[in-house]
């Protein structure tokens, strides 16, 4: 059974001297499936996906890819994958072309065969102009591209993704979008880490949101957002320095479940649009001004917030606070 | 950008597995891609080349009159030559030993860049990023040792003991190289990132360098600094290559020098360079095996 899925995973423990990076973590990424592995940072993402391209040996547990162990058959399971890190991981000073032959020869793919990969590849990524100029020439995405293109080569069965489009720009970020969309489309399993919501939602078949090394939900994106229950409203006040007292003012609206963030105040509702004009008659009798209302859906931030107690992307300073709070479980 | 293929177009095509398994096939992969990268590093490859040239004009124009050759008349025009015959298989010897820095460099970089990460992950021979690695740094000498070469002779220094000991003594350099960039390898896996590479990873080399006979003789040193000088293989490099290029050695005619690794120069860096390509390049295997940028 473990052997079927592209992935599986069960009870996987990675300790780094005294950290527990992994603490247990059960996954499975059945074969033509997109995944998306959500979670801060420090929360075990990229520990998962590099025990999985045998990076790194698991302190504990078991790992399967494409039905081979990472840790006894490690390069069959080299043969079957190709992994795109965080940091487009290719020589810089080689052109694009000489790297994809680098990284083909290295495959130990016939030097025809490269040839004809690499040429289609530079077409497919739209870097047949830059083909022969080193890629210290190349922008941002561009490299990205042609790391992506790199761990094609081999045409592997199943692609890591390591926070695939952290640091592009929006519109590099679509264009990788809608290259991992063509490949799923003709059967590539993928493997996507993430801290962008929209990303995991937009590109993932199924989510499972980790945190301290754990798995604390596991759904599609609209599941997920199911479990966390209604609509919520989002109110932008114009003076931050009464932020404090529009959220008492508004408690009979969220109950105790509003959040708040620089001038923003946002809970969960029941009742639709006619708690629309409560909430602007609680703020105007306190006097304060409204510079944006909205009612929407419940996105994944909302999620991973009443999941784990912190936002997706955190900063270094809060990370410390957040660790002594404990996250609410869903069953 | 057009629709991406992956699995749909035709299976990929692989290469039959060599008699001797992939580790050469792989490391000539690498070492071709290393070379080829090295020239397209313009500043790297001046500063390799220059340097050694500005040291050849240095030492020779500037401390040559300075430092007296046991057999030359101290202040003579015939001693400043002299002295330049005695120089240049210092310089050589210099040079190779900073072939190091280039592979802590490099795989510092490769490291902090997660390039490294990318050839673990791949199928290829898990030995072969090192070998590649060192190999290409080593075989880059050769382009050094020319231009280093050519300078010498514009200042007067000549091969005076035939081709085939001067093919000797190149190649005794060549293993020197190879041997210091598998120590430059261990120490650019080592070091937490480029910046220390380029600093801490290097400062190594100088006290190498410098406290053996390259440029001066054995003889003008104190007495604790001369036994390490002397088992420093540097020095016996530098006193083989003088033996083999027909160059003066810094000792009178009919003396001896009185440490074995200098009676018998050639022996003594064959033997060491073995000892430490030995030790430094399945620690840098080791290494490169349980790196990973976290």
């Amino acid at each position: 059974m473990a052997k079927e899925d592209a992935v599986h995973v069960e009870g996987l423990v990675k300790e780094f001297g005294n950290v527990k990076a992994l603490d247990g973590l059960d996954l499975v990424v059945p074969r033509g499936q997109v995944v998306g592995l959500l979670g801060p940072n420090g929360s075990g993402k990229t520990t998962t996906v590099r025990i999985l391209a045998t990076l790194l040996k698991p302190t504990k547990g078991i790992a399967y890819v494409n039905g081979f162990n990472v840790e006894k058959q490690a390069d069959q399971v080299r043969h079957s994958i190709g992994l795109t890190g965080q940091y487009a991981a290719v020589d810089e000073f080689l052109t694009g072309r000489e790297n994809l032959r680098m990284f083909g020869d290295l495959y130990h793919l016939a030097p025809p065969y490269v040839k004809q990969r690499s040429q289609e590849l530079l077409e497919w990524f739209d870097l047949i102009e830059a083909a022969d100029r080193p890629a210290k020439t190349y922008s941002g995405g561009m490299r990205r591209r042609l790391d992506l293109a790199s761990s094609l080569i081999a045409k592997p069965r199943i692609l890591f993704l390591d926070e695939p489009t952290t640091g592009l720009d929006p519109r590099s970020r679509l264009g990788m979008w809608g290259v991992i969309e063509s490949l799923v489309a003709e059967g590539t399993t993928v493997l996507l880490t993430t801290q962008y919501l929209e990303e995991a939602d937009k590109l993932a078949d199924d989510i499972v949101v980790i945190d301290h090394g754990r798995v604390i939900a596991h759904g599609t994106a609209e599941e997920l957002k199911d479990q966390i229950g209604g609509d919520r409203i989002e109110v932008t006040i114009t003076d931050l320095e009464r932020i404090r007292d529009a959220q008492t003012a508004l408690a009979p609206v969220f109950g105790g479940e509003s959040m708040v963030s620089d001038s923003l105040v946002s809970g969960p509702v029941s009742g639709g649009s006619t708690v629309l004009v409560d909430v602007v008659r609680l703020l105007d009798s306190q006097n304060i001004a409204i510079a944006d209302l909205a009612l929407r859906r419940p996105t994944l931030d909302d999620v991973f917030l009443s999941l784990t107690g912190h936002g997706a992307v955190e900063e270094n300073s809060e990370k410390l606070a957040s660790r002594t709070r404990k996250g609410r479980k869903l069953s | 950008m057009s629709e991406v293929k992956n699995l749909s177009t035709a299976a990929p095509v692989a290469m039959s597995r060599p008699l001797l398994g992939w580790t050469l096939h792989d490391s000539v992969v690498i070492a071709r891609s290393t070379i080829l990268a090295s020239f397209r590093i313009p500043e790297a490859l001046f500063f390799q080349l220059i340097q050694p040239v500005i040291f050849v004009l240095l030492f020779a124009y500037v401390f040559g009159g300075a430092i007296p050759i046991p057999g030359g008349d101290p202040g003579s025009a015939a001693d400043a030559s002299l002295y330049r015959q005695y120089l240049m298989p210092g310089i050589f010897g210099q040079t190779v030993a900073f072939a190091a820095a280039a592979s802590t460099v490099g795989l510092a970089e490769a490291m902090q860049k997660g390039i490294i990460d990318r050839y673990k992950a791949l199928p290829m021979s898990q030995s072969a990023a090192l070998i590649g690695n060192t190999f290409a740094n080593a075989l880059r000498q050769i382009l050094v040792l020319t231009v280093l070469s050519i300078t010498g002779y514009l200042v007067g220094w000549r091969i005076n003991d035939g081709i085939l000991n001067a093919v000797y003594a190149y190649l005794l350099l060549l293993l020197f190289a190879y041997t210091v960039t598998w120590v430059g390898a261990f120490v650019g896996l080592s070091v937490p990132n480029t910046e220390t590479a380029n600093t801490a990873g290097l400062i190594w080399i100088f006290p190498l360098t410098f406290l053996s006979n390259a440029f001066v003789p054995l003889d003008s040193l104190p007495s604790v600094l001369k036994v390490f000088a002397a088992y420093n293989p540097v020095s016996s490099l530098v006193l083989a290559t003088r033996q083999l290029f027909g160059n003066p050695t810094g000792y009178a005619p009919g003396t001896e020098p009185e440490f074995w690794s200098l009676q018998y120069p050639v022996l003594y860096t064959v033997i060491s360079c073995s000892v430490v390509i030995g030790i430094f390049a399945p620690l840098a295997i080791r290494k490169y095996r349980t790196v990973s940028r976290r």
